[in-house]
């Protein structure tokens, strides 16, 4: 028998869940709502594609701080996902349980806990002082690929699991080499769940900000830079910028336009890596 | 055969980079921290209650205001999304249909992608001055504003992690329970929680990652002052934030810079311990239950 009061105490607390379960979704849609409406306003061509006039900011477009930003997701793929793919390949498929195993295995779990603003001192001690590559974009793009590194590593190795050991028997038995057998069968069944990662990695560089105020991004560049050893403008550090440092009264507004340029290139990023990862599951027939 | 062995080697030596970047990040914030002690004393340094290296009566070295920022941060916002996330969780794992699961997570999972300094921007337009008319202040930018900012940061890896630790749990447990009578919620209370228990500390555990970590949204919102807080209605500034603001304004070899790279070495082995700990919840889970 569920007595009343077990009955009162069961509406209150499933419906408490759900409630908590509501909030998390609502601040999410806020969010996002907040940043579409009050940014659409500012965004047209010009914003899009003109050169940032520093002095008048209404006149002017974010493109150097979009190529930027591009040029910095196009560093950091080139860089963390070859990397990454062969560390998991070299983790799943290749290494015995040794010491060193272990010790790769427990620095990339670390790598990843490690707060960006911490590969932002790396990146600054490291790649602009001590390689002396200045504050371009090619430091900050080895900074941000350690970053990603990890990420990279970890779905990549999920992506292999993912593909039956009987795949790798049956070409085994049939004479392959093991890289023939990683070649031809382990990687083609894993390609997808291994593109989703990488896409998911890369968007989510894209959005930091700390460390590259650490190596160097700069607010103003009169000129459009294509240079990996130029200095640079980012998205992220323009919002930054514009919310905290610019005296004009629209500097609120354009931050919001801003950060809704980024968050749609962040979602499309995301969006493509889901739509991969579903039709891929679509087709497995295992 | 040869063909073979060299393919190993060279995917060998490229995973050995991971250990490279982990012991020169090390290297690197000790290399320059540790010349920061041979002029500040370890007391003054974790003990002091004042940083203000630009003082004019003698720079002040103590980071321990930091530190009680930093902490601040962690509790006012592990109060908030703990909670909200392991019920939000549960929710999802348990309660909503299956249609809105398919929805609901994958939604969640999108705030992940908010990059901070969004979210930091909502912070000092949206939270902060409703925080100042709420408690009638004359600024938002507070510890409580923070926290809120980086609860919100936190809570789609709470909620990830807890809902797919609670999913993995077996189907038999809570058949079980419901076959003997118990309602849905003394199902979560007795049978759900108890076993996911361990998965869902560590779950906390990385969302505390993340939020000893944040630097974005809490400089943005933290209100920056380098008084010693007294009260979450105090302007705070954690060590992340400390960090991101100064060094682009030091000499580079100063002492100040130094100073900087100790800090960054302390919030290294915090994040290391923390990372350390929830490593081996996890293990020891995955050790105690082979379902």
């Amino acid at each position: 028998m569920v007595m009343k009061k077990d009955k009162i105490k069961e509406i209150i607390y499933i419906n408490l869940l759900r409630i908590s379960g509501f909030i998390s979704l609502a601040i999410l849609i806020f969010i996002i709502s907040f940043i579409i409406l009050k940014g659409i306003g500012v965004i047209n061509l010009t914003f899009l594609t003109s050169i940032w006039t520093h002095n008048d900011i209404t006149q002017g477009g974010i493109i150097q701080a979009i190529i930027g930003t591009i040029m910095l997701g196009i560093g950091v793929s080139i860089i963390s996902i070859p990397l990454g793919v062969c560390t998991a390949i070299y983790l799943h498929e290749y290494a015995s349980n040794n010491i060193l195993t272990k010790s790769i295995k427990l620095s990339i779990r670390n790598l990843a806990g490690i707060p960006s603003v911490i590969y932002g001192l790396f990146g600054l001690a490291f790649f602009v002082l001590f390689l002396k590559l200045g504050g371009s974009v090619l430091s900050a793009s080895l900074t941000l690929g350690c970053m990603t590194l990890p990420w990279i590593i970890t779905s990549t190795e999920e992506a292999l699991k993912a593909v039956p050991d009987s795949f790798r028997e049956g070409s085994y038995a049939l004479g392959a080499t093991k890289w023939q057998t990683i070649k031809k069968n382990v990687l083609p069944n894993a390609s997808g769940g291994i593109i989703t990662g990488s896409i998911l990695g890369v968007s989510r560089s894209l959005g930091e900000t700390a460390p590259i105020i650490i190596v160097g991004a700069t607010f103003f560049i009169s000129y459009l830079s294509y240079s990996p050893l130029d200095k640079f403008m980012a998205l992220p550090y323009h919002i930054f910028i514009l919310a905290t440092q610019h005296s004009s009264p629209y500097a609120q507004q354009y931050a919001l336009g801003t950060a809704l340029v980024l968050i749609s290139v962040i979602f499309i990023m995301n969006l493509s890596a889901f739509i991969i990862r579903y039709k891929i599951r679509g087709k497995k027939e295992w | 055969m040869s063909k073979e062995k060299n393919i190993e080697f060279i995917f060998l030596s490229v995973s050995l980079i991971t250990l490279f970047i982990l012991l020169g990040i090390f290297a690197f914030l000790f290399a320059t921290g540790i010349h920061a002690f041979s002029e500040i004393s370890l007391k003054e340094f974790f003990l002091g209650k004042e940083w203000n290296p630009s003082s004019y009566s003698g720079p002040k070295w103590g980071i321990l205001g930091l530190i009680m920022s930093t902490l601040m941060i962690v509790i006012g916002s592990l109060i908030i999304s703990v909670p909200l996330g392991i019920a939000s969780a549960i929710y999802i794992a348990e309660i909503a249909p299956k249609k809105s699961k398919e929805i609901i997570k994958p939604t969640i999972e999108m705030l992940a992608g908010v990059p901070s300094v969004v979210l930091g921007l909502i912070g000092l337009l949206v939270v902060a001055p409703l925080i100042a008319k709420i408690f009638n202040l004359s600024s938002g930018l507070n510890a409580l504003t923070s926290s809120i900012i980086v609860s919100i940061m936190a809570l789609p890896t709470i909620i990830s992690i807890s809902e797919d630790v609670i999913t993995s749990l077996p189907k038999d447990f809570k058949e079980a329970s419901l076959s003997l009578g118990a309602t849905k919620w003394q199902t979560i209370k007795m049978v759900i929680i108890p076993a996911s228990l361990s998965g869902l500390i560590a779950a906390v555990m990385l969302g505390l990652g993340r939020i000893v970590g944040e630097t974005m949204a809490v400089l943005m919102v933290a209100g920056n002052s380098i008084a010693f807080p007294n009260s979450f209605f105090d302007p705070i500034r954690p060590i992340t934030a400390n960090i991101a603001i100064e060094i682009k304004e030091v000499v580079k070899g100063s002492l100040h810079y130094e100073a900087l790279f100790a800090m960054g070495l302390v919030l290294f082995c915090i994040t290391f311990i923390v990372n350390l700990i929830s490593d081996s919840i996890i293990k020891k889970r995955v050790e105690k239950y082979r379902w």
